[in-house]
């Protein structure tokens, strides 16, 4: 048993996917960053310095303190404080955290959107398919940052006083909904040659649902292409996310997300205050950027040849 | 034999990937005279494509020539340099691919991009280069040249496609033309009505040609001479009315057993056991040994070079001095599932 | 043609009715402009004046023919017509996506160009990290920090705003003054670069595809020369796709506009636009939703028609198809 384990950790360890890994130092960092990311976010509670969300806790005479490199920084504040008297790096923690969570649900709502989309428009076929599909070229041709800030605009008019409680589902809702297109597509496509398939029609004697067969069939296929669309998409989201807040329509400032904390400090920067800006804009970067060369990689190692 | 027009010696080439190296021509060795046909004959991954995109220099990286020489007109031409190989292919080796319908241009018409082809050869002016073009399309028997000249590829059909593409080969009179599986692609009745075109433009300008199929009846109308391949090297050599009547290489005979016969009504086709080794994988000794129905145990240990046998030369035992008298008879192969 | 022009009416429609179906049933326009101390009477007047007792499909014909002549009704935050308010603001938000588009069509192309002929120099390499790096910067944030250095630490060029500009006729342009020149380097480096990266990686990745062609070994085979090949072939089939993702791009320039004008306080129409969600301003969101929907369908007007101009595979019809 032992040794089969082992076999197959070796056989894993040898494919080509872990090849690829082990032979590409980008990829291996942008894993290392992005686990600490997702980690230190996850974890915020516990390894953040302080709580800044604790308002007993804050004291205005700490607001503005600068990192502590610089003189008159302190070191239990490494990266300084804002104008309420909160640690940077810890807000830093904590926004990340808004941040993936809205990114990773809003990519779960477009992935389960426009896989089922997709199954359905590729079984089905005719009409169907030729209506998803034209709402998706009409859809595609709209950035996605405008119909977020369309839906939210609309969330605002409908539920005017109940806004702030619904914000996170408002978010996720309107950056999740722009991104089913991709999704639908390739799902669409693989389930289009999948459909016609002797097993298929088969499944139909046997008295199994069509349909059914090909979840279980179709799924599998569009793992690898699912997988790249869905890692690039966490990046595009949490940016959309991001400067959605920064526009002042996103997450509430008493939940601030990385984009928010990046709006607050942007107050700051004329007067001289740039740690309370740069280090959530440096940090939102450095996620996004490790999650962009993990979907790259992945993206070449399931597909050499698109390079 | 009168001076060779191309020579290829002990040509090597190698793709080196992460698992190692992969050699796909091994040591293949191969002359062609000026006007000849010589068809190259082998499954699909035998070598035979390789081996011309390496006289043409367009090998696709990582794939490389590792060893060996390639001479035309005695002269080396593997070794040129980047510029001077680019004004050999074109001038003086004219190549045809497999696939009509995608080897022209979407964008041109055919006319611009024989003219194109014409000027970086040839020192002519741009309506003389038209005359020509519509000369050649003419002579490649697309009717109304005059017209057709400005048309697109897309408004031609596939067999038009490829006298297209054949006329855009030699339209700087080249003296060696590699065609590679040039109609594959294409309808049956179509197949022979290009064949047919090429052994005219062959004999009609001297030229000679390399014709690289998996097909043996278009060698047997075709080629004067046959080099089968087999994993990367060639198994057997000689004139076509040898390696036809008399195949010398178990793996000919088995070859010539896959193609049905007019004369003979049998309805069976006889094949050959299993399939040809991938190239991770080439057997010691051999290659054919474990398909081999005539195998002893030396083909396992070493492995065999061409050997002369009769008219032709093959790469097998059974015709080393003092092996016993071999008799492969095509419908004597042993019959496959 | 004639059908891509259909096409381009229904889309239009559509996003007219999802305007107008905002106005419509987003809020009561009625107690929005007469406030909580109409009198019944007057509410009823009143609806009767808008047309809102009228059918559904009477009152979205009403809104199509108003939109059609440029009548959105009036901002509920400011009080203006919202067509002054967006014609008023259009130059600014013009100008500015149409310098943000010609940098990153002039330098995204011939970098991409570069990256896809050569693609294992350092060159490319370099270019292509530092691209994923501009893929992985949100706008804004490269807003902030340009500001941060060039306005905030080094002083060279002003923050926000438009600098001074110029009338012409109904149109204000910032591009004769020297502060308006200034003002406009940086917002247009900030709005053209997250495209920049986009179509040069876009160009790369199609031209590394497309130089696998047949006919571009063919083409090799033929013995033209490197040249010939790269830009008379390679190039001139990557511009087909090219050309589709390039103008749907360029579209969207003018909706990312809303960001880089918000960084830089820039009096456009996406200043506008935000605002207006933040005050749930439906008149102003829908005028700017039509807008954007009549931008990006005359962008796919002139792509389709550009694809005529390049690919011969639709200009002509087949009349040799059947020509064996």
């Amino acid at each position: 048993m032992a040794g089969r384990l082992a076999d197959a950790l070796r056989d894993s360890w040898d494919s080509d996917l872990a090849w690829s890994f082990r032979h590409s130092p980008y990829a291996m960092v942008a894993a290392i960053v992005f686990i600490a990311c997702v980690g230190t976010a996850a974890l915020a509670p516990w390894v953040a310095p302080h709580n800044p969300f604790d308002l007993a806790r804050l004291d205005l005479s700490n607001s503005l303190k600068p990192p502590m490199w610089i003189a008159g920084g302190d070191p239990s504040y490494p990266l300084g404080t804002d104008d309420q008297g909160r640690d940077i790096l810890s807000t830093i923690f904590f926004g990340a955290r808004i941040s993936l969570e809205v990114g990773i649900a809003a990519v779960l709502f477009s992935m389960g959107l426009g896989v089922a989309l997709g199954l359905l428009a590729g079984y089905v076929g005719g009409k169907t398919d030729a209506f998803i599909m034209r709402v998706a070229d009409v859809q595609l041709s709209f950035p996605a940052i405008l119909i977020a800030l369309l839906i939210d605009g609309v969330a605002r008019a409908v539920f005017p006083g109940a806004h702030d409680s619904m914000a996170f589902w408002v978010l996720v809702l309107s950056i999740g909904v722009s991104g089913w297109v991709q999704y639908a597509r390739t799902v669409r496509g693989s389930t289009m040659v999948e459909k016609n398939k002797e097993y298929v029609q088969a499944a139909r004697l046997f008295g199994i649902h069509p349909l059914a067969i090909m979840v279980r069939h179709v799924l599998p296929n569009v793992l690898g292409p699912v997988l790249v669309i869905a890692t690039i998409h966490i990046a595009t989201a949490i940016i959309t996310e991001a400067t959605l807040s920064f526009l002042g329509v996103g997450v509430p400032a008493t939940e601030p997300s990385l984009g928010t904390l990046i709006r607050i400090g942007n107050d700051f920067m004329f007067s001289g205050e740039w740690w309370v800006t740069l280090f959530p804009g440096l940090a939102l970067v450095i996620m996004v950027l490790a999650i962009n060369l993990l979907g790259d990689w992945l993206r070449d190692a399931l597909n050499p040849r698109l390079r | 034999m009168t001076k060779p027009l191309l020579e290829v010696r002990d040509l090597r080439v190698e793709f080196p990937t992460r698992r190692g190296t992969l050699t796909a021509v091994d040591g293949v060795s191969f002359a062609i005279a000026p006007g000849e046909v010589l068809g190259v004959v082998g499954e699909s991954g035998a070598g035979k494509s390789l081996t011309g995109a390496a006289i043409i220099g367009l090998l696709e990286p990582p794939g490389r020539i590792a060893a060996g020489e390639i001479l035309l007109d005695g002269v080396r031409i593997d070794n040129l340099p980047h510029d001077a190989m680019r004004r050999i292919r074109g001038r003086r080796i004219g190549a045809i691919f497999q696939d009509p319908l995608t080897s022209l241009d979407p964008l041109y018409s055919v006319g611009r991009q024989i003219i194109e082809t014409i000027r970086t050869h040839l020192d002519l002016g741009d309506a003389a280069a038209r005359r020509r073009a519509i000369e050649l399309l003419g002579e490649v028997g697309i009717p109304a040249a005059g017209q057709r000249i400005d048309h697109y590829p897309h408004q031609f059909s596939g067999g038009m496609r490829q006298r297209v593409v054949i006329a855009l080969a030699i339209c700087a009179q080249p003296q060696l033309v590699i065609a590679d599986e040039p109609t594959t692609a294409l309808d049956v009745s179509i197949q022979a009505q290009i064949i047919a075109l090429l052994r005219r433009l062959g004999r009609d300008h001297g030229t000679a040609v390399m014709l690289v199929t998996h097909d043996m009846g278009v060698i047997a109308e075709t080629a004067d001479r046959v080099a089968v391949m087999y994993a990367g090297r060639i198994v057997e050599i000689g004139p076509v009315a040898g390696v036809i009547r008399a195949p010398k290489h178990p793996y000919t005979a088995g070859l010539m057993g896959s193609i049905p016969s007019v004369v003979d009504d049998r309805e069976r086709l006889v094949q050959i056991d299993g399939t040809m080794p991938r190239l991770t994988a080439i057997p010691p000794g051999c290659a054919f040994h474990p398909r081999c129905p005539h195998v002893f145990d030396r083909c396992r240990r070493e492995r065999p070079e061409l050997l002369d046998a009769g008219a032709t030369r093959a790469a097998c035992w059974l015709h080393a001095p003092g092996a016993r008298e071999p008799s492969l008879g095509s419908r004597s192969t042993k019959v496959g599932s | 043609m004639i059908r891509r022009l259909l096409q381009a009416i229904v889309v239009m429609l559509v996003v007219a009715f999802v305007a107008f179906s905002l106005f419509q049933y987003v809020g009561d326009p009625v107690q929005l402009m007469m406030g909580q101390f109409a009198t019944p009477a007057d509410r009823i007047r009143l609806t009767h004046e808008l047309g809102l007792d009228q059918p559904f499909y009477v009152q979205f014909f009403h809104f199509v023919v108003n939109a059609l002549h440029g009548q959105f009704g009036v901002s509920l935050r400011i009080g203006k017509p919202v067509s002054v308010l967006l014609a008023q603001r259009l130059p600014a938000t013009l100008e500015l996506s149409i310098c943000a588009a010609l940098l990153a069509l002039a330098v995204g192309i011939p970098a991409g160009v570069y990256a896809g002929l050569r693609p294992n120099s350092w060159l490319a390499r370099t270019a292509m990290s530092a691209s994923l790096v501009g893929v992985s910067l949100p706008t804004f944030l490269i807003g902030i920090l340009l500001i941060l250095v060039f306005a905030v630490k080094l002083g060279w060029l002003p923050a926000f705003g438009r600098g001074d500009v110029v009338h012409l006729g109904g149109w204000s342009t910032g591009l004769l003054t020297r502060t308006g020149l200034e003002s406009l380097i940086m917002p247009t480096i900030t709005l053209g670069l997250f495209q920049l990266t986009l179509i040069m990686r876009l160009v790369r990745s199609e031209m590394l595809e497309v130089l696998r062609a047949d006919y571009i070994k063919f083409a090799r085979a033929r013995g033209l020369s490197d040249r010939a090949v790269n830009f008379g072939h390679a190039l001139r089939n990557t511009l087909v796709p090219v050309i589709t993702i390039t103008g749907l791009q360029l579209g969207s320039i003018i909706a990312f506009s809303i960001i880089t004008e918000q960084v830089f306080q820039w009096p456009g129409m996406g200043l506008l636009f935000v605002q207006a969600v933040s005050y749930a301003d439906i008149p102003v969101m829908a005028a700017y939703l039509c807008l954007i929907a009549l931008v990006f369908v005359v962008i796919n007007l002139i792509v389709d028609l550009l694809y005529f101009v390049v690919d011969p595979r639709l200009r002509v019809d087949r009349p040799g198809a059947a020509g064996h």
